[in-house]
């Protein structure tokens, strides 16, 4: 029962990291229709980014902000430099940039950073509390949750609550009429496109330092995961997003304490394959038929 | 009206006869099968033994990127699995090859075990389009390595195995003999689809990628099509695998990671949609810029710059000719096939 309780606190924890790079992912697919391959590979360069200024000045929150601000950089230099020219007639194109994106980001951090797995740091500890003798969660795991609130109640305000957020919203639904009634319907884009990317990168900054370090690589099998979370939810919903990643972390969670932690990366493919046969709409779709 | 008219007037130049046309069609690959075994050949004798080796890579290469072109070219699935599925036939191959030393067997074997991966991802692909293809085929390469693993009593973790062979017959160079065999798969791999792709069932594939109601009003079996696809370009990958376990000596789970899928599909985006000669560009491609930029790296000294440097040459010319090409994936096909109908 104890091991239950802890694994299913890791998993939350997990999972809200999850969530957050879901969320990034569904952010950019209600803005362009895009699916950003490259998510992955622009929040390490943007943790790479925060790394090196932690390792300057010591300080870990001054790394954490430039991560973030970095993110937001990466994020309007892809939009502005290369995703604008995509030709959307048919998905793949967008996919198969994106993939380029891939190759170029992890070489550059390569050259720049070398291929060795980088030790990095957490600001809390990692020690779980213990009530009653269980252990339940780290300060860290508290950071995790309440940094993942924040971006979701964050963004909820700006979508729900401010006029950015409706013409970003405009902007996506209906291009043509909102680009006549005076919405920049391509600042609307890059916007999207930045905070996508500074959200990403914050779930990097909190999911590398509990993984094996900092790699080029670091985020692919997290890539994994949170699209699938993404895809449990239905690519179109920040909720679905929200709860398919926190069902991810659970999964990846009781898998990893139960059976195996090599098998758990097995246990998501079989999530997505399930999800994407049964019901490829997402569990939070309405029912309509799906084009792309 | 008057384009109507032109038309007809253009059909009505005398051309070749049907029947003389289709046999022409059908023999062209074996014609130039022929003489790129021939060429092979000379070449094997010529080439200093470290060319052999980059050649037989270059075989190697084709087999799966001509199986890819098959697959993304003419039936428009893209698949980032391929990689997963060269490991496959690697680890196959390696397996039977260390068990029963017998090299058309563990040929066999590694085609047979990744002809039934590549159904089963197939089968689930088939159902799939665009973004969520592309996310299911690059979770199973990501995913597929970490197998290794999990059951490590059989294919020793990240170590991997290494992979016995007989000595070459006579007195022929390990090199030669292993440029011999990769051609040898190659070219019956690029044979065979060629017949393939001018066949029933290359206009099938073509239809439905082009428009699936139509091929479906057209009394084409879509899902079927697609699976067949995928099955056929995932028994491509596995004996490509098997062909790099025998190049290498060994295998094991860092030869085949997510890059290597991204490369195979750079090099049949580069080399051109929907040609198996652009498939042969992008192998060439595959063996010639790393070579090219290890030894930019050598030359500057710096050992971070060695295999990194291609990957970002890699990703540059990919977004640059993603980019250039009005319409994208598309307009590549599009501008290969009308050169290839002049």
């Amino acid at each position: 029962m104890s091991q239950f309780i802890y694994l299913t606190f890791d998993g939350l924890s997990r999972g809200a990291v999850y969530a957050a790079f879901a969320l990034a992912l569904v952010l950019i697919w209600r803005a362009a229709r895009i699916v950003n391959f490259a998510q992955g590979a622009m929040a390490v360069a943007a943790v790479y980014a925060g790394y090196s200024v932690t390792s300057a000045t010591g300080s870990y929150w001054l790394g954490f902000i430039t991560a973030l601000v970095a993110g937001l950089i990466l994020g309007v230099v892809v939009e502005r430099v290369v995703m604008r020219f995509v030709d959307h007639s048919s998905p793949l194109n967008g996919v198969v940039v994106a993939l380029g994106l891939v190759l170029v980001i992890q070489g550059v951090l390569g050259i720049i950073y070398g291929n060795e797995f980088q030790p990095v740091e957490t600001p809390f500890s990692r020690d779980a509390f213990e009530i009653q003798g269980i252990a339940v969660l780290s300060r860290y795991d508290l950071f995790v949750f309440a940094a993942v609130g924040a971006v979701v109640v964050l963004l909820t305000l700006l979508f729900t609550r401010t006029a950015v957020g409706l013409r970003m919203r405009a902007a996506a639904f209906a291009p043509d009429v909102s680009r006549l009634l005076g919405v920049s319907v391509g600042g609307m884009l890059t916007l999207g496109w930045a905070l996508a990317a500074a959200v990403g990168s914050l779930a990097g900054m909190l999911v590398v330092p509990t993984e094996l370090g900092l790699h080029p690589t670091a985020m692919d099998v997290v890539f994994i995961s949170a699209f699938t979370a993404a895809v449990v939810g239905g690519l179109d919903s920040p909720i679905g997003a929200v709860t398919g990643g926190l069902v991810v972390g659970l999964l990846l969670s009781y898998v990893s304490g139960y059976v195996e932690p090599t098998v758990a990366p097995m246990a998501v493919l079989l999530l997505l394959v399930v999800v994407l046969l049964g019901k490829p709409g997402g569990l939070f779709s309405s029912s309509k038929a799906r084009v792309a | 009206m008057t384009d109507m008219k032109q038309k007809t007037a253009a059909q009505d130049v005398p051309t070749t006869s049907a029947p003389q046309r289709t046999s022409r069609r059908r023999l062209a690959p074996i014609l130039v099968v022929l003489a790129g075994a021939g060429l092979i050949l000379i070449l094997s004798y010529t080439l200093p033994p470290f060319r052999n080796y980059q050649l037989a890579t270059v075989g190697a290469y084709l087999c799966v990127t001509a199986g890819l072109t098959l697959l993304t070219g003419l039936n428009g699935q893209l698949s980032l699995g391929h990689g997963a599925l060269m490991a496959t036939g690697a680890y196959t191959f390696a397996l039977t090859q260390n068990k029963w030393l017998n090299l058309p067997l563990s040929f066999v074997l590694a085609i047979a075990v990744t002809t039934v991966a590549g159904a089963v991802i197939g089968l689930a692909a088939a159902r799939l389009r665009g973004p969520y293809l592309a996310g299911l085929t690059l979770a199973v390469a990501i995913v597929v390595p970490s197998v290794t693993s999990t059951f490590d009593e059989t294919f020793n973790s990240d170590q991997g195995l290494s992979v016995v062979l007989d000595p070459p017959p006579g007195t022929i160079p390990m090199e030669r003999w292993q440029a011999w065999l990769c051609w040898a798969g190659a070219l019956v791999t690029v044979l065979v689809l060629a017949m393939l792709v001018r066949g029933r069932f290359g206009r099938d594939l073509r239809a439905v990628r082009d428009d699936e109601t139509a091929a479906k009003l057209a009394g084409i079996n879509v899902a079927r099509t697609q699976v067949l696809a995928f099955v056929v370009s995932a028994v491509c990958a596995g004996l490509s695998g098997a062909l790099f376990a025998l190049l290498a000596q060994s295998v094991s789970p860092g030869a085949f990671p997510l890059t290597l899928s991204l490369f195979l599909v750079m090099a049949i985006v580069i080399g051109g949609l929907g040609s198996l000669f652009g498939a042969l560009w992008g192998a060439v491609l595959l063996v010639a810029l790393p070579a090219f930029a290890q030894s930019i790296a050598e030359q500057a000294g710096s050992h971070r710059l060695e295999g990194n440097l291609a990957l970002v040459v890699f990703g540059v010319v990919l977004i640059v000719v993603m980019l250039a090409a009005p319409g994208g994936l598309a307009s590549i096909r599009f501008n290969f096939i009308r050169r290839f109908r002049r």
